[in-house]
């Protein structure tokens, strides 16, 4: 990237990709903070279909959010074995990233199917549903991003073989996947251990 | 592929990463789209010339209010501003470009091909009639069924991505990419403002981002965000707009109060008056914009203590801002002020900003704001603030860098004349507005009746109007004469104080055969005087061969990816098929995000 050209130049000696991840991630809590407040705001609003506390299923969810957590821990490893320039490790943690987003992914879809099918909440059905969606549909999509971004590095990493330890993109990558995380464990919270409270 | 690429012709500017090029592109735009919102305002005011005019009818005049606003601020003043921090920030901060060359293209043609979006809406005659804030439910299917709210509502967040990812490049490029010696209280004070803008931009736009979102939602989806009759709340659109609406307005003045503070420093041969406390009246006034967006809403009812705390904060903002105009007044005092275009632009601007901030305070107070809302005393207000202040004060930049920019002077004589036409036709328009907001005239209405003794004041404000457009004209005219004849400037004009005046005119596309390093703020003013103002010799610029020097590659991609954005966002607005529209968009998206991470740099 041209942008590396500047890298070493910087005033306060941050690579500028890491600042620009981490101003970006200042703009996201603003988003997410938006959408959960919304959230909670519309959550018992819904005049008709079913309610939180009805159709959540905790279990599956723990599951989920375990999963994800440990995409985090292998996220660590990927960069960890990156800069150490192992590059089969490297290579095998970056793919567990992409497995766990990608199990992440998964149970949503379940999530979300369950719920219109099963439970009859669709987008549209009532105001928590929409908001319920509108939240976690926008954290799923941060996901698919991460997942997407994370098995581009797979691949370079599989074409270019030894040449391709960029550890600050993998960095970067990986303070977007550990923020997508930390929104995760808010959600997790807020939305679905908040019922039983 | 990239490194083939020509230098120069249409190619060039299509694919330029060059932050010059790409403020040239910006202020273009920019004033394109002033062109259009001016007759936007044209058409308004001469319908309302006369009472019971027939010029428009009522959905046109509405669909007229709704355009003007809403180009003006993200069409106009946000790009125009953003021309600036884009030819500026770099050569102020003694830089070869922004932090993000590639991103910096791709937010110009994102927000080129939004606008477009947005008036696309005049092209298919649905245009969005609902008032430049958009206020639930006048914004629902049910009362605007056609696509007029979509082209609206996609519009407007297809346009603050734009400025999402410049302003995170922004504030990189500040922060990170200073030259030597150059400390955080040695900035500019320009590049000071420019860096506030850029954290209210960060932190404002993800909530309109949401908020837009939920209103596509509401309209394609048929969720009920803001729709009662599903559990929604009207007011939660209020609350979400103005949370990103207030900061918003410092958004558009902040920027130009950094232009205003560079042009009166330098015209009045004096540093800033008060240098560190204008820094910390910036910040205070970009802290506090988060804290007053429901003084937008006393009407609705907030409660007691709502409404208290929202007056005082708002009365609190008014004293950083204060500070500013009590500074700028002593930067002019006791200097050898030299009245030029750009220094009567900037000059006019500390007044006619006071005056809208004067007007300001008063709606800070519940009270009285509960008997101006929504009349032509707003509108007055508004306009003072934005049109009297963050307009004059861009202009006032247009005229200043203008040299540096093109390497030729716009004619003083035609802008000098431009100027009293707008000073003249800006406050017969727009004063008053003060007399009928108070005796009752409410805004937006398209037409009025006989007897209300609104005839007057109407007519003088249309003339006014008028007035304005042949200035108007007049800064057209002036504009392409000058590149064509105008006089030929040096590098240093104006006898500046800031680096950009350190380098030749129009700046070379490396911008510094070598990177320039400071000791002290002004640092270019005490390279040519001592601190006794004892003329020195200024260092000139070493001599280099450019192709030594590496440059960002130029590259087809931000285009293509702005467009693929845009057309993913154009689905909305279309009938039926719309679906199609989005996922080729999307697949464009998807394809030249690819191409642009794998290309050869």
């Amino acid at each position: 990237m041209s942008e590396a050209a500047h890298s070493h130049h910087t005033t306060t000696g941050i690579d500028n990709r890491k600042f620009a991840m981490w101003v970006l991630i200042a703009s996201e809590c603003f988003l997410f903070g938006t959408l959960i407040a919304n959230y909670l705001i519309n959550k018992s609003r819904g005049l008709v279909g079913p309610k939180p506390q009805e159709i959540y299923d905790i279990n599956i969810t723990t599951l989920s959010t375990f999963d994800l957590l440990m995409s985090s821990v292998a996220m660590v490893l990927a960069l960890h074995y990156c800069k150490e320039k192992n590059l089969r490790k490297f290579q095998f943690w970056t793919a567990m990233v992409v497995l766990g987003g990608a199990i992440f992914l998964g149970f949503q879809y379940y999530e979300f199917s369950t719920f219109i099918h099963h439970d009859g909440l669709s987008l549209a059905t009532n105001i928590f549903g929409s908001s319920f969606y509108l939240l976690t549909g926008c954290h799923g999509a941060h996901v698919a991003v991460g997942v997407l971004w994370m098995s581009s590095i797979l691949v370079t990493s599989l074409v270019k073989g030894q040449d391709w330890f960029n550890s600050e993109v993998v960095e970067v990558a990986g303070l977007y996947w550990h923020f997508v995380d930390v929104v995760w464990i808010l959600i997790f919270t807020i939305v679905y251990l908040f019922v039983y409270v | 592929m990239a490194k083939n690429l020509p230098k120069t012709g249409i190619i060039s500017w299509l694919t330029t990463v060059d932050h010059k090029r790409i403020g040239i592109m910006y202020a273009l735009s920019s004033l394109f789209f002033l062109i259009i919102g001016g007759i936007d305002a044209l058409l308004m005011r001469t319908q309302l010339m006369v009472p019971n005019n027939t010029v428009v009818t009522g959905d046109i005049f509405n669909g007229l209010v709704t355009m003007h606003g809403t180009t003006m601020i993200f069409l106009v003043v946000m790009p125009l501003s953003a021309a600036f921090f884009n030819f500026l920030v770099p050569l102020q901060i003694g830089a070869a470009d922004v932090a993000f060359p590639r991103l910096n293209s791709l937010s110009f043609w994102i927000f080129f091909f939004g606008g477009c979006l947005l008036n696309a809406s005049y092209l298919v005659q649905q245009i969005p009639a609902m008032g430049w804030f958009a206020y639930a439910n006048l914004s629902s299917k049910q009362f605007n069924p056609t696509h007029s709210v979509d082209f609206w509502a996609l519009g407007v967040q297809v346009v603050g991505l734009a400025s999402l990812i410049a302003a995170i490049n922004f504030f990189v490029t500040i922060i990170n990419m200073r030259c030597k010696g150059m400390t955080l209280l040695k900035m500019p004070l320009f590049i000071w403002t420019t860096l506030v803008t850029q954290v209210l931009l960060i932190l404002s736009l993800p909530v309109i981002t949401v908020a837009l979102v939920m209103l596509s939602f509401d309209r394609t989806f048929g969720t009920g965000f803001f729709n009662p009759s599903q559990g929604g709340q009207v007011i939660m659109w209020q609350h979400l707009f103005w949370v990103f609406g207030h900061p918003e307005v410092y958004i558009l003045i902040l920027p130009a109060m950094g232009i205003v503070s560079e042009i009166l420093s330098t015209f009045a041969k004096k540093p800033l008056f008060g240098y560190t406390v204008m820094v910390y009246s910036s910040c205070a006034i970009g802290f506090l914009g988060f804290a007053v967006w429901a003084h937008h809403m006393f009407t609705t009812g907030l409660g007691v203590w709502a409404t208290a705390l929202f007056s005082a904060a708002t009365m609190l903002i008014a004293v950083p801002t204060g500070v500013k105009i009590f500074n700028w007044i002593s930067t002019l005092w006791g200097g050898k002020i030299r009245f030029t275009t750009a220094s009567m632009f900037a000059i006019s601007f500390v007044a006619m900003f006071t005056l809208g901030g004067l007007s300001g305070i008063m709606h800070s107070s519940p009270v009285i704001d509960t008997q101006h809302q929504d009349t032509y005393f707003v509108v007055a207000h508004f306009h003072y603030v934005l049109y009297g202040g963050a307009v004059m004060g861009l202009f006032g930049g247009i005229f200043y860098w203008f040299p540096k920019v093109t390497g030729k002077f716009m004619n003083e004589l035609m802008g000098k004349a431009q100027f009293w036409l707008y000073m003249v036709g800006f406050n017969l328009t727009f004063f008053p507005m003060h007399f009928l907001g108070l005796e009752g005239m409410p805004r937006r209405i398209y037409t009025y009746a006989p007897d209300m003794n609104w005839n007057f004041w109407n007519f003088c404000a249309t003339m006014g109007a008028y007035v304005t457009a042949i200035g108007g004209i007049l800064f057209f005219v002036n504009f392409f004469w000058s590149l064509k004849f105008g006089a030929k400037a040096g590098n240093d004009p104006w006898d500046g104080r800031t680096l950009e005046w350190s380098i030749p005119s129009p700046p070379p596309e490396y911008n510094f055969a070598k990177l320039p390093e400071v000791t002290q703020l002004d640092d270019w003013w005490y390279k040519k005087y001592t601190h006794d103002g004892k003329r020195l010799n200024p260092p000139s610029q070493p001599v280099v061969d450019p192709k030594t020097i590496h440059l960002p590659h130029q590259s087809f991609w931000p285009m293509v990816l702005a467009f693929g954005i845009t057309m993913i966002a154009t689905g909305f607005c279309v009938p039926s098929s719309g679906v199609f529209v989005s996922l080729i968009g999307l697949a464009i998206t998807m394809a030249s995000t690819y191409g642009w991470a794998y290309e050869e740099p």
